[in-house]
């Protein structure tokens, strides 16, 4: 019975919203306008790079935020317990692994730079460096993360310090991460390299974290 | 029709399966995969939705970009509560779904 009632509900749903969508008329706000006119003085050439780190630059802020919140919240549901490491893969895909990972790093380096001006960017170099991460661990030649120390603490909240320092200095100056135009293309720089550390070691974390009690449970 | 409107469909129809997915599957890891598949419905709807008139808008583009990132911290935490609800119950359905 409930299930007759939730398929007839989607199947409705997707109707009623398709049918709207085909005689849809052209959007009242069209905002490619004005980021196209600001984007001289944003610091970056790329239009969703400047939304992402200039106009919308408090959405990134409250990003890594989240990002952090949910890894801590993590930490406190698995306890403390001490890192372990999967089984030894086949030498092949360890040789393999190893060669992978420093050419992912400067992919990880590469993104980040082209993030100014092409797609790319903070959030594409952590994953890669996060991915880089992973494989190893699965590998078997990084073990799972147990309690951090202080150091993967600092790595882990960097991201958000210096975002937040940058912010903070901002404000001091006038509005909420509102840059100067000359200066604005060097704190994206400093703000992205902050980020792409924190995200490469939160996402990492997400995986490693959660493998590390494999054995206990 | 243009690519973007029919990313936006297919971005509707797939929020559907994944509302479907949620409501009535039991097992634990199923919903949280048909909660994905929700997101990712949603956020093609909201990029397709944007350059259904061919040009590509960077504002939506950008918001989608932050979603995801934020939708694989929430999986991720998801997936530890999970666990945990697994190493203390044995269990991988919530109690009111094992009742009903």
């Amino acid at each position: 019975m409930k299930r007759i009632v939730v398929i007839t509900f989607a199947l409705g749903f997707v109707g009623v919203l398709a049918s709207s969508m085909f005689d849809l008329g052209p959007a009242a706000v069209d905002l490619r306008v004005p980021v196209g006119a600001h984007l001289a003085r944003s610091g970056v050439s790329h239009p969703v790079t400047a939304v992402l780190l200039n106009y919308r630059g408090y959405d990134t802020l409250l990003e890594i935020a989240v990002l952090l919140l949910a890894l801590l919240a993590i930490l406190a549901v698995a306890g403390d317990v001490r890192g372990a490491s999967p089984g030894k893969a086949h030498p092949v895909l360890q040789t393999l692994a190893q060669l992978a990972a420093p050419l992912m790093i400067v992919v990880a380096v590469y993104l980040l730079w082209a993030g100014a001006f092409r797609p790319g960017g903070a959030f594409q170099a952590g994953a890669v460096l996060a991915a880089a991460a992973v494989l190893l661990h699965l590998v078997g030649l990084l073990p799972g993360w147990g309690t951090p120390g202080l150091g993967l603490r600092l790595g882990l909240a960097a991201g958000f310090a210096v975002f937040l320092t940058v912010a903070a200095v901002l404000l001091t100056q006038g509005f909420l991460l509102q840059y100067p135009p000359e200066a604005a293309g060097g704190l994206i720089l400093l703000i992205e390299g902050g980020l792409m550390i924190s995200l490469a070691l939160i996402l990492a974390g997400l995986f490693l974290f959660l493998s590390r009690d494999q054995e206990t449970t | 029709m243009t690519s973007g409107l029919l990313l936006a469909l297919t971005g509707v129809a797939l929020f559907a399966l994944g509302v479907a997915g949620v409501a009535l599957i039991g097992n634990l890891l199923r919903r949280i995969l048909a909660f994905n598949v929700m997101g990712s419905g949603a956020f093609l709807v909201l990029v397709g939705l944007a350059q259904r008139n061919g040009e590509p808008d960077p504002v939506p583009q950008a918001m989608v970009l932050t979603g995801i990132v934020v939708a694989v911290a929430a999986t991720a935490l998801a997936l530890a509560l999970t666990r945990r609800l697994h190493a203390l119950t044995g269990r991988l359905e919530l109690p009111e779904d094992v009742d009903g």
